[in-house]
């Protein structure tokens, strides 16, 4: 069948069910617009958790930053895994417990103040809201690609999706659709991945291949690859380039911050239990591990190939680059999108792709072979979405990256949009502005802020301000120097009080929000940055994507210090922190 | 009728010290394992590269999984010896 048929019939099914399912699970309360009624298994949530956690981002980029970088980017690896293990054990089960709806309401009642929970919920919002643009993009981005229709169009279609499941059914339906999506997705990446490493390694299990030998040359995959990128200049594959204390910090700041997303973290409250919520966590990490496990084996396998292919005989030899007109389908194909491109700077009809930023080796290359500087540019994003092409994969494979591709971005999408829209209905609407709002008027405030935040997020999407790329800095910096610390505290000490935890969200926000946009330009504006963002004036290597753990840490040290100075938390709230601590009586909770 | 106080403390204790065992582990793996340490463990070779590659970019992650499941398994067991399980 014709490709572009194909990929119209399996998207165009995706959608179908979506919406199927959001007919199916409609939601009827607040309860079930929420939290899906609290009814959701542990091993569906995980399901669930692991398609609303693993974005445009995840899916699409991921790969890329892993091939083009090496071992230095295994910090968003560890990173975005190792915050489930600081959710399962510090989070996720006591906030079950606690049983209300959302996470600035949790703030609001332990440290018994407006105050803090309207800081919590500016906090939330500017941390989903930047995602969503994300989410957004990659929507536009991928129906552009491969659908054949204008971003923008393709954009209307996505938002029109989500409104429909995520409006109707809320946290209900927003559940089983990211069940069906993480499904979608997870074969879509697998499947390719499984060709390409029988086509490299022989060994049809992506992970066990990337530390197995190659079938042309018997030697092990990764000492090929480092050698074969040494030998065009650029830095090994495998050493460790970068400065140590930042990658440390980089890798902290991921794994706070992963655990501080209020989307992620209200995943948690649809189980039964509080046991449940442990277990949940766990089976939310096995899925994604099937993806984060799959991705370096990908990135380091389409490196390879990528340079095989531009490279094929000897470096340096007058034939050894690969000509211009004998490239392969698939780099022209994405040459037409403009993620791949050419300049034949020495006019020999060659492509020349080396690393012309390794001064000597730049030099030696000028001098003994006639080269003029590094020729191809490839977008990193393309790793994964021309995979299936690079691998020569059946056209149905093609179509399953584009329906997988959307349904990372709108499965995360929907899981934002919920936490701000409840964050604006239970927290601004049914706390401070009208306590009286009867349930089912709720329920509706709730449908109209979603609402609401579709058209804010589709508008962004549309309009990306500028500064949409250096958002997850953002995101992740504010997750980790907020959020996390004043929820941790809430749970594990009894002693931090309303004045300690605002004032530390507040410098820990400041703090990092200042270290950013000193570096990026004040609200990332071009031309306001006080400094480059560069290494040499970072201070002390500290890159502003790595100074979310710093600024938690300026959290945790206001909020210990001005509570000490001040006055004990009431009786009752000490209690409050006892029972959040005990599992039992969860049940109970459910109906407030 | 019960000490629920002490045994609401001691159920507290014993958790607060299995959190700590679990995080000792994850800081191993990812912090250690994966970066600081990785120098001293560059004699042990897997598949083509050495041991602090692979807790990188895979070990972590396996060991991320397990402790989740050890924390969860530990804890459910903790639940019930001091009565409060649901």
């Amino acid at each position: 069948m014709e490709q572009q048929t194909l990929i119209y019939l399996v998207v165009g099914a995706t959608f179908a069910l979506y919406v199927g399912i959001a007919v199916w699970a409609k939601a009827a309360t607040t309860g079930e617009f929420y939290t899906a009624g609290r009814g959701i298994h542990p091993v569906t949530n995980g399901m669930a958790t692991a398609a609303d956690w693993m974005s445009a981002a995840s899916f699409i980029s991921m790969a890329g930053l892993i091939a083009f970088v090496g071992y230095d980017n295994s910090s968003f690896l560890m990173g975005w895994t190792g915050g489930y293990v600081l959710l399962a054990c510090l989070l996720a089960p006591y906030l079950r417990k606690f049983g209300k709806y959302t996470v600035p309401e949790f703030i609001g009642d332990r440290f018994y103040s407006q105050g803090a929970r309207v800081i919590a919920v500016i906090c939330l919002i500017v941390a989903s809201v930047t995602y969503v643009i994300g989410q957004m993009t990659g929507v536009g981005v991928t129906f552009a690609r491969f659908l054949q229709v204008d971003a923008s169009t393709g954009l209307f279609i996505g938002a029109a999706i989500v409104f429909f499941y995520a409006v109707l059914g809320g946290m209900k339906g927003i559940t089983y659709t990211q069940v069906a999506q993480y499904v979608v997705l997870i074969t879509a990446y697998t499947v390719p991945a499984i060709f390409i490493s029988l086509n490299i390694t022989g060994n049809p299990i992506p992970p066990l291949g990337l530390f197995s030998n190659t079938v042309q040359e018997g030697v092990p995959l990764l000492v090929r690859l480092d050698q074969v990128i040494t030998d065009l200049g650029f830095n090994s594959y495998t050493g460790h380039h970068t400065n140590t204390l930042n990658m440390v910090l980089f890798t902290m700041s991921l794994m706070i911050g992963t655990a501080g997303l209020p989307h992620v973290i209200i995943r948690f409250f649809t189980v039964p239990k509080v046991a449940d919520a442990r277990w949940s966590a766990g089976w939310a990490l096995v899925f994604i591990a099937l993806l984060y496990l799959t991705a370096p084996a990908v990135g380091a396998m389409a490196r390879l190939n990528i340079m095989e292919t531009v490279q094929p005989g000897p470096v340096g030899a007058e034939d050894g680059s690969l000509a211009y007109e004998e490239r392969p389908d698939w780099f022209r194909t994405w040459e037409q999108t403009g993620l791949i491109s050419w300049t034949d700077r020495n006019d020999d009809g060659r492509i020349q792709f080396y690393n012309d930023r390794n001064e000597a080796f730049d030099q030696m290359a000028r001098e003994e072979w006639g080269w003029e500087g590094n020729e191809l540019t490839i977008n990193q994003d393309i790793l994964v979405l021309a995979n299936p092409e690079i691998a020569q994969l059946p056209n149905w494979v093609v179509a399953l990256v584009a329906a997988g591709g959307l349904a990372a971005a709108l499965s995360t999408a929907a899981g934002l949009l919920l936490a701000i829209s409840s964050a604006i209905s239970h927290d601004l609407i049914k706390s401070i502005i009208n306590p009286n709002i009867s349930d089912k008027g709720e329920l509706w405030a709730a449908r109209i802020s979603m609402t609401f935040a579709i058209v804010l997020a589709t508008y962004l999407g549309l309009n990306p301000p500028g500064f949409a790329a250096q958002t997850v800095a953002l995101a992740f910096g504010i997750a980790a120097a907020s959020i996390f610390p004043a929820l941790m505290m809430g749970i594990f000490s009894k002693r931090i009080n309303s004045w300690g935890a605002s004032a530390g969200m507040l410098s820990g926000l400041i703090f990092t929000v200042v270290y950013i946009f000193i570096y990026k330009g004040w609200l990332f504006l071009p031309g306001t940055n006080q400094f480059p963002d560069t290494e040499e004036f970072w201070v002390l290597g500290i890159s502003p994507l790595s100074i979310g753990a710093v600024g938690a840490i300026v959290n945790f040290g206001v909020a210990y210090g001005v509570s000490a100075l001040t006055k004990e938390p009431p009786v009752e709230i000490q209690e409050l922190v006892e029972s959040v601590r005990v599992p039992r009586g969860s049940g109970a909770a459910v109906d407030h | 009728m019960r000490q629920e106080n002490t045994d609401a403390a001691a159920y507290w204790s014993a958790n607060l010290k299995l959190i700590r065992n679990v995080l000792i582990v994850w800081a191993l793996v990812s912090f250690g394992g994966g970066i600081l340490f990785r120098p001293l463990l560059s004699g042990i070779e897997v598949g083509g590269t050495d041991l602090g590659f692979w807790f990188a970019q895979q070990g972590s992650i396996i060991v991320f999984i397990i402790l989740i499941f050890y924390y969860a398994f530990r804890m459910n067991a903790l639940d019930r010896k001091h009565g409060a399980d649901e």
